[in-house]
């Protein structure tokens, strides 16, 4: 069965530069291995040793979010569309940026490890 | 009530309007499918971020962090700066906005409008360079104030006291509620409310698909997570591409009459999606849905005409919502 997956620009080192690749399983965690047998080292970007996944990506199957779906453990279908994208905040500018300044003077760390003014917290 | 003392007491209070035509047909018998929009471009600057423009500034004022005359700094793409913008000339503050070039010329124009200062990041680049370019402002106006609204619990406490008692208010019955994801805190602060409040609530979450512009990271621990997010108060999460949040927010317009950015057109298409899920499972719904802004500081991206190709060609690389 194929399953459609789309690699976001940062991970395509690991594709061949390819955009689209494709892959098998029942579940994501399979598809992933599935995947890692032909794209060394992919599995290890998108999964922490914990066996979870990472906190700064985002996979989606069919364009919804497989955290709220069973995370690695969401069920696939023939057909399904897969789309991994890391995570940046609506747009990612104003987030980084933010972050940025609030790094350097009007702040104090938060434990996420992300600096925040007093007035955020 | 149509009366208020300032501009400032006329934020919030928008009206919740059905959608009759948009909403799906249920079979004979079967509960109704409804769906309703939230018309937040009814505020003051005309979008859902004057709710949390008035209240981040106001618990820096109660705070003592803001005092008559400081310079409020605010990376922002869009409508928060215009928020920031008209909260900050009614209550004697001076705004500096930084933006990345590849915004839509009507949001420069208000900004500039309304008092403004902008200083621009390259587009090239992505979030690293908005990244360089903030730090070396920050290091050269070490007095500027930051409200940060990606960390700012006010920012969604405007949501928990506002958005989500207007919506219970008007709509008891809801079962759905469907809003963009920037700050993500239109859901956290709604989205908690509700769930407090009505059992089995589903907060949805839809958030834009841009082009691979905005995903130039180089490498994926530079990724980004907003510190309000709190994947719990979600029931569901959607990223809608460019094409789809197109198609819906012409479907609108052309539909119900509603004319509304294209972030609101990636809020319908998730709002449709759980409505339709209603619809066959033969359960009863009423979906409601954040109507973030109007159409018009949008105009000219011109992806409101022509095929939806050429819309998403005009949109690709812009920072949509
Ligand atoms: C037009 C528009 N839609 C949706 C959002 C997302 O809302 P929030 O930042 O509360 O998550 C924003 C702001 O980021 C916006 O400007």
């Amino acid at each position: 069965m194929a399953i459609e997956v789309r690699i976001p620009t940062i991970l395509r080192s690991y594709t061949g530069g390819a955009k689209v690749v494709e892959g098998a399983g029942d579940t994501l965690g399979e598809l992933l291995t599935d995947l890692d047998s032909r794209h060394g080292g992919l599995k290890g970007r998108l999964v922490t040793e914990a066996g979870a996944l990472h906190r700064f990506v985002n996979v989606y199957v069919n364009d919804e979010d497989v955290r709220f779906l069973g995370a690695l453990d969401a069920k696939l279908n023939d057909g399904d569309s897969i789309t991994i994208l890391p995570a940046v905040a609506g747009g990612a500018f104003g987030f980084a940026a933010a972050a940025a300044i609030g790094s350097h003077k009007l702040s104090t760390v938060v434990e996420s490890g992300h600096p925040v003014p007093d007035v955020a917290r | 009530m149509a009366r208020y003392d300032s501009l400032l007491d006329a934020c919030g209070g928008t009206p919740l309007v059905g959608l009759p035509r948009l909403s799906p047909t249920a079979p004979e018998g079967a509960p109704p499918v409804r769906l309703w929009a939230k018309l937040e471009d009814r505020n003051p600057t005309g979008s859902i971020k004057d709710r949390a423009a008035l209240f981040m500034v106001r618990a820096a004022e109660e705070a003592g962090q803001l005092r008559p005359g400081d310079t409020i700094l605010e990376p922002t793409s869009g409508n928060t700066g215009i928020s920031l913008a008209m909260v900050a000339k009614l209550r004697g503050y001076r705004l500096v906005c930084v933006m990345p070039e590849n915004v839509s010329t009507e949001r420069v124009q208000l900004l500039r409008m309304y008092g403004a200062e902008i200083i621009f990041s390259p587009a090239a680049g992505g979030s690293n360079q908005a990244v360089a370019t903030a730090k070396q402002i920050a290091a050269e106006h070490p007095d500027w104030v930051m409200l940060y609204q990606y960390g700012n619990e006010a920012n969604a406490r405007a949501h928990y006291e506002t958005t989500g008692p207007e919506l219970l208010h008007d709509l008891p019955t809801i079962t759905h509620f469907v809003a963009g994801l920037g700050t993500t805190g239109t859901l956290m602060g709604t989205g908690r409310y509700l769930r407090e409040k009505v059992e089995g609530v589903q907060v949805v979450a839809a958030e834009p698909r841009y082009g691979e512009l905005v995903y130039g990271l180089r490498n994926i621990d530079e990724g980004y997570v907003p510190e309000l997010y709190d994947a719990t108060v979600l029931s569901r999460r959607f990223s809608v591409g460019t094409r789809d949040a197109v198609l819906r927010t012409r479907q609108l317009v052309e539909v119900e009459g509603i004319f509304a950015g294209f972030s609101t057109g990636a809020i319908l298409h998730a709002a449709l999606a759980v409505a339709h899920e209603a619809v066959r499972a033969g359960r009863r719904a009423d979906v409601a849905f954040v109507v973030a802004d109007g159409g018009w500081k949008y105009l000219s991206t011109g992806a409101y005409g022509g095929t939806l190709a050429d819309a998403e060609e005009a949109l690709d690389g812009q920072l949509w919502a």
